[in-house]
């Protein structure tokens, strides 16, 4: 460790301990370790086949590590499906996987965990219940959905992430991991769900942010991971690093010039 | 914690109005109903048919007319409704018109060649039902195959086994003289009785009508509805939100098989028999109803009450077409065309005021 992270809890609230994942004879993960604290932003950082999307399914119980250990607020874990991840409080928002275009926003919010009343076996969904929860709910974060029964298909890219981490929140995530909630976004829509990001550290939620885009890490971001080919090779806490040497380190240096020189004689 | 961290960006755009959204008129929100189509169409076919009615009197548009293309509609519709929910969620049944013959045989051959008694049989077909329905789902989840393709297999498989089991049995391609089982006059009171004489409305109008409206509140007010749009609209994102996405289609196949067992019994109640081809070319006709209906052939989006309206715009063809002197063979011509139209209107119409583009 370069440094001991600041933390407003001491205990993480998602650890791995020099995890490992193979699949046949092929190494995805080797010996990752790393701490998630409670009300901070945590950034994995690495390139396409990094290992990133592995890691992902690892936290969010899609795959159980090779070797290693998960600890979930101090105590060892082991998830068999991404229910039970869930129900621990570890939420996922996959990119343009997380919500349904075609139904409408509340509907969206409320998917999975419909509100319901009446007496089984008739019950309905409460739909005054759930539309005044859902606007409230992404009023909170600064969006404002004039009407609940719009299909979500026609929010845009940044709001529809927006949703999809607004419903992980209010149902109760300890842990939100967010995989690549950017990429796809231009530099509004990516506003958009960076200032999410910080608003749900604030309500003490430990946040893990995986992107290739060292610059919305940075704006955001408490503690840095890199990650590459499997490993993680790289560790920073905000006050120690700058924006040009998270953008350096993620490029990989040397070869960042490399590239350079060769497109330099190309031109 | 940096100092970027500290709240950043503007007081959003929560409070104030947000100047690029257009009002939703009332116009709007009528239009991005599914059922938009179909209800025009359904207009647009009755005007047609009560103008080039025929009959002494234009029995068309009289209450004697709406008898005879509801009685037609509504064998169609019981099946066409859970189809347009099996479409919503994502899949098709080939196989739902062969099961009216399947389960209509199975009770039939269980009266007449083995004496059960009416309703102990009816039960038994709606057993089997379920289960073919199960299987039908079952396949589908557990191989990953398009259910287009399970279903044809499905259907060409009981097709063939209607055929062969039959002349096995009896002897010939019908099952006769059900009327002759014990208990048949309380089960054809229920299931094929008529109402409101003297425009004599089949019982099984009223069936058609009960399951629309259960459909519709489950689709619309339940979770369970819920969840069968979003299966259908996205399964991945389903899936990653806690849907039981297998349980839910799986459901759907067995919703669909039933209904279809429903016609089965009505049609072996009316009838005193059944044939061994009966209901064979429905299928497309319970989907024709679907998609009139306003349901996307790629799944997520559809009402219980569009395809209940194709549903009746099918059986207004039928009997309109014969009320108006013309020969019957041109009802599947005019089919044709009107779910042409009817998709056209639905793609345009509905996508423009569902605001995917304008």
């Amino acid at each position: 460790m370069t440094a001991e992270p600041m933390a407003t809890s001491d205990v993480p609230a998602l650890r791995l301990v020099d995890v490992s994942k193979y699949f046949g004879n092929v190494i995805a993960l080797k010996d990752v370790s790393l701490s998630v604290f409670p009300g901070q932003v945590t950034c994995v950082l690495g390139d396409n086949g990094a290992g990133k999307s592995t890691l992902i399914k690892i936290l969010s119980g899609v795959h159980k590590a090779s070797e290693g250990q998960m600890m979930v607020d101090g105590v060892a874990r082991e998830f068999e499906s991404p229910r039970q991840a869930l129900d621990a409080g570890i939420a996922t928002v996959y990119q343009d996987l997380a919500t349904v275009p075609l139904m409408s926003v509340w509907r969206n919010f409320f998917l999975g965990n419909e509100p319901t009343k009446g007496f089984p076996p008739f019950r309905w969904i409460d739909r005054r219940y759930g539309k005044s929860v859902c606007r409230t709910e992404m009023a909170e974060i600064g969006i404002d959905i004039r009407d609940p029964e719009q299909p979500v298909g026609t929010l845009s890219g940044g709001e529809r992430q927006a949703v999809a981490i607004a419903r992980a929140v209010h149902f109760g995530a300890k842990v939100l991991i967010l995989d690549e909630p950017t990429s796809a976004l231009g530099v509004k829509a990516s506003g958009v769900v960076l200032r999410y990001v910080l608003r749900a550290r604030d309500r003490g939620i430990a946040v893990v942010f995986i992107t290739h885009n060292p610059h919305h890490a940075f704006l955001v971001g408490d503690h840095f991971y890199l990650l590459n080919r499997g490993a993680m090779v790289q560790e920073f806490v905000r006050d120690n690093v700058t924006r040009e040497e998270l953008v350096k380190a993620m490029a990989g240096g040397a070869e960042l010039e490399v590239l350079e020189h060769e497109l330099e004689s190309l031109r | 914690m940096g100092p970027t961290n500290s709240q950043s960006g503007t007081p959003l755009a929560a409070t104030k109005a947000d100047e690029r959204l257009a009002g939703t008129s009332l116009l709007v929100r009528v239009f991005r109903r599914p059922e938009i189509g179909a209800l025009m169409g359904a207009l647009v076919v009755f005007v047609l048919f009560a103008l080039v009615d025929q009959t002494p009197g234009h029995i068309f548009s009289s209450l004697t007319g709406a008898a005879r293309w509801s009685d037609y509609a509504s064998t169609i519709g019981i099946v066409a409704v859970p189809v347009a929910l099996l479409m919503i969620g994502g899949e098709f049944d080939l196989s739902a018109g062969v099961m009216v013959g399947s389960s209509g045989l199975f009770g039939g051959l269980l009266i007449t060649n083995w004496g059960w008694p009416v309703w102990p049989a009816i039960g038994a077909m709606l057993v089997f039902a379920l289960v073919v329905g199960f299987l039908n789902g079952y396949l589908v989840m557990a191989t990953g195959l398009p259910s287009f393709i399970v279903t044809l297999a499905m259907f060409f498989s009981l097709r063939g086994l209607n055929l062969g089991l039959t002349k096995l049995l009896t002897g010939t391609v019908r099952v006769s003289d059900v009327d002759k089982g014990a208990g048949f006059d309380s089960a054809h009171a229920v299931f094929s009785s008529e109402f409101w004489p003297p425009y004599d409305f089949k019982i099984a109008v009223v069936w058609w009508i009960a399951i629309a409206a259960l459909a519709t509140w489950a689709l619309t007010r339940t979770k369970f509805g819920n969840w069968v749009f979003a299966v259908g609209g996205d399964a991945t994102a389903a899936r990653n939100t806690g849907v039981p996405v297998k349980r839910t289609k799986i459901t759907l196949f067995m919703c669909t098989s039933l209904a279809a067992a429903l016609v089965g019994v009505i049609d072996l109640t009316r009838l005193n028999g059944i044939q061994a081809g009966q209901g064979v070319g429905d299928e497309f006709q319970f989907i024709i109803a679907a998609v009139v209906g306003g349901c996307l052939l790629t799944g997520g989006y559809g009402s219980a009450i569009g395809s209940s309206i194709g549903a009746a715009i099918i059986g207004m063809a039928f009997i309109g077409i014969a009320y108006a002197g013309w020969n019957t063979d041109w009802t599947w011509l005019f089919l044709g065309i009107i779910l042409f139209l009817a998709v056209l209107v639905n793609t345009f119409i509905g996508k423009r005021a569902r605001g995917a583009r304008r």
